[in-house]
């Protein structure tokens, strides 16, 4: 037996129902979910926080964190610890009852969200039938927790970046579901495994011509507007909101919003890898046998996490490129270009399926 | 169709100059450490190195005989926005028994000097100058006023 992630869960499974009735089993590997989870986020909170300042630096230029630890290896680490022990202060004439929801709305949100991933081989929480409308439809509730911090926060800016965040992550979910919905029509499944499993001789996006590529440029961008990022960060805008619908919120409160962004980019960025790069298929290239080996060598989970940070570091690459759009031209690249192309792209992925013209 | 061309021509464009920016800071993210422009100061002070023309402080030129080129004509005071340099003169006795008028002391004052250079341009003899060092924190005010000409030092030969 391999020491893949698929067999020791499998193995704690097994374990757990023999040592313990069914109900208590379960409710432990519920716990054990949990801590796994939660140990994601904070590893991934302090991973992409150091990596987007590095990679910001890098491309403007400057040195990045370098101070704490080898390289500013810590940075990130020291960061949490002050968040930690400031003080959570809740404002006075905010509606104390939202104001204090809010953060732990958009944190479950992404938590919820990453139920149906898989990260390695058969490695995944829940496989669920519909898991792609799950993601899509789930992760549009985190926009309540924005508007919720928005509203109860008692403050213009506040309100302003938050009615502007609705705005945004409505318009953009239209063109990012229209391109999940041209993969779920080629693979005739929404369940992820089958997705993955039908990458198995090649990805998504070289299988799929032109319209996928186009596809998956299209899911890029709106992804990139949909968890609230630079250039289409207009909920939190800096210069023109000092921070949008998170101004009031200070402490680990903050840090959950702000953990939830990463989180967030995190996840859309693994839906990418899944349904356009295959998740945690090896690239296998025609009949190049010996580097096909290679490859499956690389286990599934390094192909996984390498996918989803490649993807990852193009939105952070938009992120330090791009300057922040106008509410007015965000709506027009949405409602005029992006939809538009990505309704024509959708006939044309489903000609291309019917008439069976893929790979 | 005039429309539908010059919407899928726009398209095209917007895809061309997005790529053209992330060439750039893509070039920037694979060479940042040959474009890297940051100096890391504390660590570097011995091999910093500062622009041509940083202006630190004002400072007067001393040959090795201890002699400067100030006059004492006053017009840095006069230049000065903010009242930075305080010139008192004395009047020297010349060889044919005349009296002239030299420079006694050249008090410069750092903590009101905004290094605007104009007390250097108004200079007419180039007596003073700019100097690069930056490093001018003291404990004491009074410390930062200073005295430019050093002591014993006299004008040079042949400057009016």
């Amino acid at each position: 037996m391999g020491w893949s992630l698929e067999n020791i869960s499998h193995f704690i499974d097994s374990w757990l129902y023999n040592e313990f009735d069914p109900t208590i089993a379960r409710l432990i590997e519920f716990l054990i979910i949990a801590v796994c989870v939660i140990g994601l986020f904070a590893v991934l909170g302090l991973v992409l926080i150091l990596m987007e300042r590095k990679v910001s630096a890098w491309m403007q230029v400057r040195l990045g964190p370098n101070r704490v630890g080898p390289g500013g290896m810590f940075q990130t680490v020291a960061d949490t610890l002050k968040l930690i022990v400031k003080e959570g202060m809740t404002p006075l004439n905010v509606d104390k009852f939202l104001f204090n929801l809010a953060p732990f709305i958009v944190m479950i949100v992404s938590m919820v969200v990453l139920a149906p991933l898989m990260f390695a081989k058969n490695f995944q929480i829940w496989d669920i039938n519909i898991g792609i409308l799950f993601i899509t439809a789930v992760s549009s509730v985190s926009v309540i927790g924005i508007l919720m911090a928005g509203w109860a926060s008692n403050n213009k800016y506040s309100l302003l970046g938050a009615m502007r965040s609705g705005a945004q992550i409505v318009s953009y979910e239209l063109s990012a579901g229209l391109s999940v919905l041209c993969i779920v029509v080629l693979t005739g499944s929404l369940r992820i495994s089958d997705i993955i499993n039908s990458q198995a001789n090649g990805w998504w996006l070289f299988k799929g011509h032109i319209p996928v590529i186009i596809a998956f440029v299209i899911f890029i961008i709106a992804v990139t507007a949909e968890t609230n990022r630079a250039p289409f960060d207009l909920a939190e805008a800096e210069s023109e909101l000092t921070a949008g619908f998170h101004t009031e919120y200070s402490g680990m409160k903050f840090a959950l919003f702000f953990l939830a962004e990463y989180v967030n980019v995190f996840i859309v960025c693994a839906i990418g890898a899944t349904i356009f790069l295959g998740g945690w298929m090896p690239l296998h290239i025609g009949n190049w046998n010996g580097f096909n080996h290679a490859m499956d060598y690389i286990p599934s989970f390094l192909w996984f996490f390498g996918k989803t940070f490649l993807l990852i570091f193009v939105i952070m690459w938009f992120r330090w490129t791009f300057p922040r759009l106008r509410i007015d031209q965000l709506l027009n690249l949405e409602w005029k270009y992006l939809l538009p192309i990505s309704m024509f792209n959708l006939l044309l992925v489903t000609v291309i399926a019917i008439l069976k013209w893929h790979f | 169709m005039a429309f539908l061309k010059n919407y899928i021509k726009e398209v095209f464009s917007a895809v061309r100059s997005s790529l053209k920016g992330m060439g750039l800071t893509g070039y920037y993210a694979l060479h940042h450490k040959k474009e890297k422009i940051t100096q890391q100061y504390p660590d570097n002070r011995d091999e910093l190195i500062l622009p041509e023309r940083f202006r630190g402080e004002v400072v007067m030129l001393h040959d090795e005989n201890n002699e400067h080129a100030c006059t004492g004509c006053t017009a840095c005071e006069l230049a000065c926005p903010n009242a930075t340099i305080k010139i008192i003169t004395k009047f020297d006795i010349t060889p044919e028994g005349k009296k002239k008028k030299a420079l006694d002391t050249f008090v410069y004052h750092l903590e009101l000097c905004t290094m605007c250079n104009l007390c250097i341009e108004a200079c007419p003899t180039d007596a003073i100058k700019m100097a690069q060092t930056f490093e001018h924190s003291v404990f004491d005010r009074n410390k930062l006023t200073k005295v430019l000409n050093k002591p014993g030092s006299k004008i040079k030969e042949g400057i009016e």
